[in-house]
């Protein structure tokens, strides 16, 4: 596997304005006779298929969902960065690039964070101009938030619904497009192969989910935007049907998996209620603007939080690290609360939690501001608990949320097969070791808008691509291996159920690969997921039929693959003996505690090389050169 | 730890749109933290351990958002609690002892595929004869050239807050999609940016419902009480005066402006 980035030379700040210029173009007649499939509707891809469309391409969007509209970015709160300076408060390109390099832990490629921050004021424009109802001023001018790991205010925001707005904005364009016949649109189709002729992703093979139909389609290029792999853990706060499938077997297929270990765990989450739950539900982070997240200072103190004095609190956040306080980054504020619960001085059930509390909110601001900013939160929170977040401190925990690592793509966003190209949280690109909050919808809207239409077009215009279509024989192949999988998963006929296997890894995934991992705590999971695997493909029982609606099919085929993935995720944080952002090793802090780096050894992207089933897949780096930051040890305090 | 509840659920069973459906009677076992989904999962779990096909339902984020849960419970949209979708509805709503019906969307428009999960595709199909604004990408201007005053981007997000689940029209004796379509017309009305498309718009999303089979609105309300977003029936009214105005511009004008895209 050959590892070429293809970053431009010269200064930073003009590599994607050289690029661009150095980009081949499609002229505007041969556009249409390119057909590009694009795998996912959400941020990345609803806004790559409208783009393209717009362009003149041929363009085939499929989707799982009944609606591309409901697309798991929907779910996105708090709000969207941009590097506008609209509040006169500093910001500035150069500003949004440093803190993502050092929010994501300096784990991530100077030259794509430097074009995220470029391209991120674009956004926002291309989104007022659909349509998208930001938060305004009295004055009718744009309204900013602060997000953690910043201290500016740059994040664009729709009230607690800013993913589901963008997205609508997104949806819109691309529903556009498909009503001009430009974008042919396949709802409730999953992905289930990429095919590969002569070395290059030609198309997919997809089953219709309410049909069960498997169909191939044929393509002079692919793209996925099928998001990320949060549930592997099962407990996650993706949507039910986010999954790994469509990326992990295009890396089957030869597209190296780029630092599948780091994992986002996002620190403000409705705390678990018992073993039937479903999934996690997140508050946004924008919450601790104005909350103050705290724990009983005593060890076992059952008092209901009125009942505990101020001095008997415990402010962590405040304290450990003063400058930037609630609003310190995602990760380093999950493991204050892992730490404070490990502590004995978590609160609820279990104790595992603490409180994000508005009391001294409301007193300076009055309960109608902190109804209007985060109004559907605090429903959602009284919804979910029963409790009122009005008059007594939330309850919050860390969860799983996103996921850093992804399908490794160069500067132009193609993975390490060519053809295949991977935008959004699929991919593996911007965010390091630690997303910043509000940077996920600035990657994916920067991606599928502004970065891909150009970029896709150099590929095109500069490969000879044979005529191919889906008769030919790699397709037939693709093809059997999808109905012969099929086949299997409905004749096992076991025991158990596919959500029990799923929760079972997610307990192994998250007792060890979690916030906190170690040597032995890895290994243990690398020989326990081999076993359970197993178990479930001798012993899972999927009901019903192939040829219908089976929504236990579906989710067998995505546990089936999520068993291969998560030993890849184990076998990359084994490797690292680091700890750098999500990615906590114990071996590896500092006295007090923090993520101790290793930059001699491991500043690199680790890319995974898959081998076949029953050998150990390859592991590769690209070395990650820091010409224009510094490195530094990260520090909030 | 809460008190268990023991239910009986009588859920609508249909193999394929063009099977016969029927109910079935279902025991299920819930506690008050669960969600209505999570007691529905436990009772697919038993199926499936029993060797039975579990019930097919739609859903996806479980966080209110998607708009991909659905369910008609006990003849409501969503179920007892305003303003809340299936998927946020929890078990502390119900009590021991408790017959819950459980059906699917019923409209002309939403087929059933398969037990609970219907096809809302019609909805995507109305976005596209005209619920956008025509903003290719690359071509926008400065996002603060255009000001737009507080409370109409305030009024304008209220209809955006639509998540397209399809309880307004479950809910309409007639099945109408007015709802749906007014909250769209009204997002994009309300803004400067809808402006040139607005006539368009309206006409053709209009247009659109009408041929998906959706109903007339005869001003039941019924929507309004449904939606888990409190999309407010004011709307509709917006939707009818837009309408009313494209269609009289289009006599004065002596252009018969049909429906297009």
């Amino acid at each position: 596997m050959h590892l070429d980035a293809k970053i431009p030379a010269g200064p930073l700040e003009d590599k994607w304005d050289q690029h661009r210029a150095d980009l081949k173009l499609v002229s505007p007649a041969n556009k249409r006779k390119f057909h590009i499939i694009i795998v996912g509707s959400g941020l990345a891809g609803a806004s790559a298929a409208a783009s393209l469309a717009e362009l003149g391409y041929q363009v085939s969007c499929f989707c799982f969902q009944d609606s591309p509209r409901r697309a798991h970015s929907i779910a996105a709160q708090g709000g969207i960065n941009a590097a506008k300076n609209y509040q006169n408060d500093g910001d500035s390109t150069w500003r949004l690039f440093h803190d993502t390099i050092k929010g994501g832990d300096f784990r991530a490629r100077e030259a794509n964070v430097y074009r995220l921050a470029q391209v991120s004021t674009n956004i926002i424009d291309q989104c007022v101009a659909q349509g998208v109802p930001f938060a305004r001023d009295y004055g009718g001018l744009l309204a900013n938030r602060s997000f953690g790991g910043a201290q500016v205010s740059r994040t664009f925001y729709a009230r607690g619904q800013t993913g589901q707005q963008l997205l609508i904005g997104a949806y819109q364009a691309l529903e556009r497009q498909i009503g001009l016949g430009t974008v042919k649109m396949y709802t409730r189709h999953e992905m289930l192969d990429v095919v590969v002729v002569d070395g290059k992703a030609r198309g997919i093979v997809v089953r219709d989910l309410v049909s069960g139909e498997v169909s191939s389609h044929a393509a002079h290029a692919v793209v996925l935007g099928t998001g990320g792999y949060g549930n592997v853990f099962y407990l996650s706060t993706n949507a039910k049907g986010s999954n790994v499938t469509a990326a992990y077997r295009a890396y089957k297929r030869g597209a190296g998996f780029g630092n599948p270990c780091f994992t986002q765990i996002h620190p403000t989450c409705i705390p678990v209620s018992g073993d039937y739950q479903s999934k996690l539900t997140l508050m946004s982070e924008s919450l601790r603007n104005d909350g103050r997240v705290w724990v009983p200072l005593k060890q076992g103190d059952h008092r209901a939080p009125g009942d505990i004095p101020e001095a008997e609190r415990d402010y962590y956040l405040e304290r450990k690290y003063p400058s930037y306080g609630n609003l310190a980054p995602r990760d380093i504020s999950s493991r204050a609360a892992k730490e404070a619960c490990d502590d004995g001085r978590g609160v609820g059930p279990g104790g595992r939690g603490v409180y994000l509390d508005f009391a001294a909110a409301i007193a300076r601001l009055g309960e109608d501001t902190i109804r209007e900013r985060y109004g559907n939160l605090f429903d959602m929170y009284a919804q979910i608990t029963g409790e009122n977040p009005y008059r007594t401190p939330m309850r919050i925990y860390p969860a799983v949320h996103y996921t850093m690592g992804g399908l490794w793509v160069d500067y132009n966003l193609m993975s390490t097969l060519p053809g295949l190209h991977v935008i959004g949280e699929a991919n593996f690109s911007d965010h390091g070791a630690n997303r910043l909050g509000a940077s996920a919808l600035m990657q994916g809207l920067a991606d599928g808008y502004f970065v891909l239409p150009y970029t896709i077009g150099d590929y095109l215009a500069g490969t000879k691509l044979d005529a191919v279509d889906a008769s030919h024989p790699a397709f037939r192949e693709a093809e059997a291996e999808v109905r012969s999988m099929t086949d299997r998963l409905l004749a096992i006929n076991g025991t158990r159920t596919v959500d029990s296997f799923h929760r079972e890894l997610g307990q192994i995934m998250w007792d060890k690969c979690g916030m906190a991992r170690d040597k032995a705590g890895l290994e243990e999971a690398l020989r326990r997921i081999p076993e359970l695997r197993a178990e479930f493909w001798k012993n899972v029982r999927v009901p019903g039929a192939g040829a219908t609606l089976n929504q236990s099919l579906e989710r067998a085929g995505r546990v089936a693959d999520y068993l291969e993935f998560a030993e890849l995720m184990c076998r990359d944080a084994l490797v690292r003996e680091e700890s750098c952002g999500g990615h906590f090793r114990t071996e590896y802090q500092t006295p007090d505690g923090e993520a101790l780096r290793n930059d001699e050894t491991y500043s690199h992207v680790a890319v995974w090389e898959y081998q076949g089933a029953d050998a150990a897949p390859v592991r590769h780096e690209e070395a990650l050169d820091f010409e224009f930051v510094k490195l530094a040890t990260r520090s909030y305090k | 730890m809460s008190e268990t509840m023991n239910l009986t659920l009588k859920v609508w069973r249909q193999a394929g749109p063009d099977a016969p459906g029927e109910f079935r009677s279902y025991p299920a076992v819930a506690n008050e933290h669960m969600s209505f989904l999570e007691m529905l999962d436990v009772v697919n779990e038993g199926l499936t351990e029993q060797g039975d096909d579990p019930i097919a339902f739609d859903h996806d984020c479980r966080e209110g958002i998607c708009g991909t849960c659905s369910l008609m419970i006990n003849g409501t949209p969503h179920g007892p609690k305003r303003a809340v979708t299936t998927c946020q509805l929890h078990m502390r709503s119900f009590k021991d002892g408790d017959e819950i019906l459980i059906e699917p969307w019923r409209a002309n428009a939403f087929p059933v595929v398969r037990d609970l999960v219907v096809d809302r595709a019609a909805f995507d199909r109305i976005i596209q004869a005209g619920g956008f604004i025509s903003a290719p990408t690359g071509s926008s201007p400065d996002g603060n050239a255009i000001q737009i005053p507080k409370d109409d981007a305030e009024r304008s997000m209220d209809a955006a807050a639509c998540i397209g689940c399809g309880a307004c029209v479950a809910a309409c004796p007639n099945a109408s999609a007015m709802l749906f379509t007014a909250a769209k017309v009204a997002h994009l009305g309300l803004l400067p940016q809808g402006q040139p498309e607005r006539e368009r718009r309206v006409l053709s999303m209009v247009h659109a419902m009408d041929e998906e089979g959706f109903g007339g609105c005869t001003n039941f309300g019924e929507c309004q009480e449904a939606c888990p977003k409190e999309i407010s029936i004011d709307n509709i009214a917006l939707l009818n005066r837009d309408f009313v105005r494209a269609t009289l511009g289009d006599r004065e004008s002596g252009v018969r402006r049909t429906a297009v895209m």
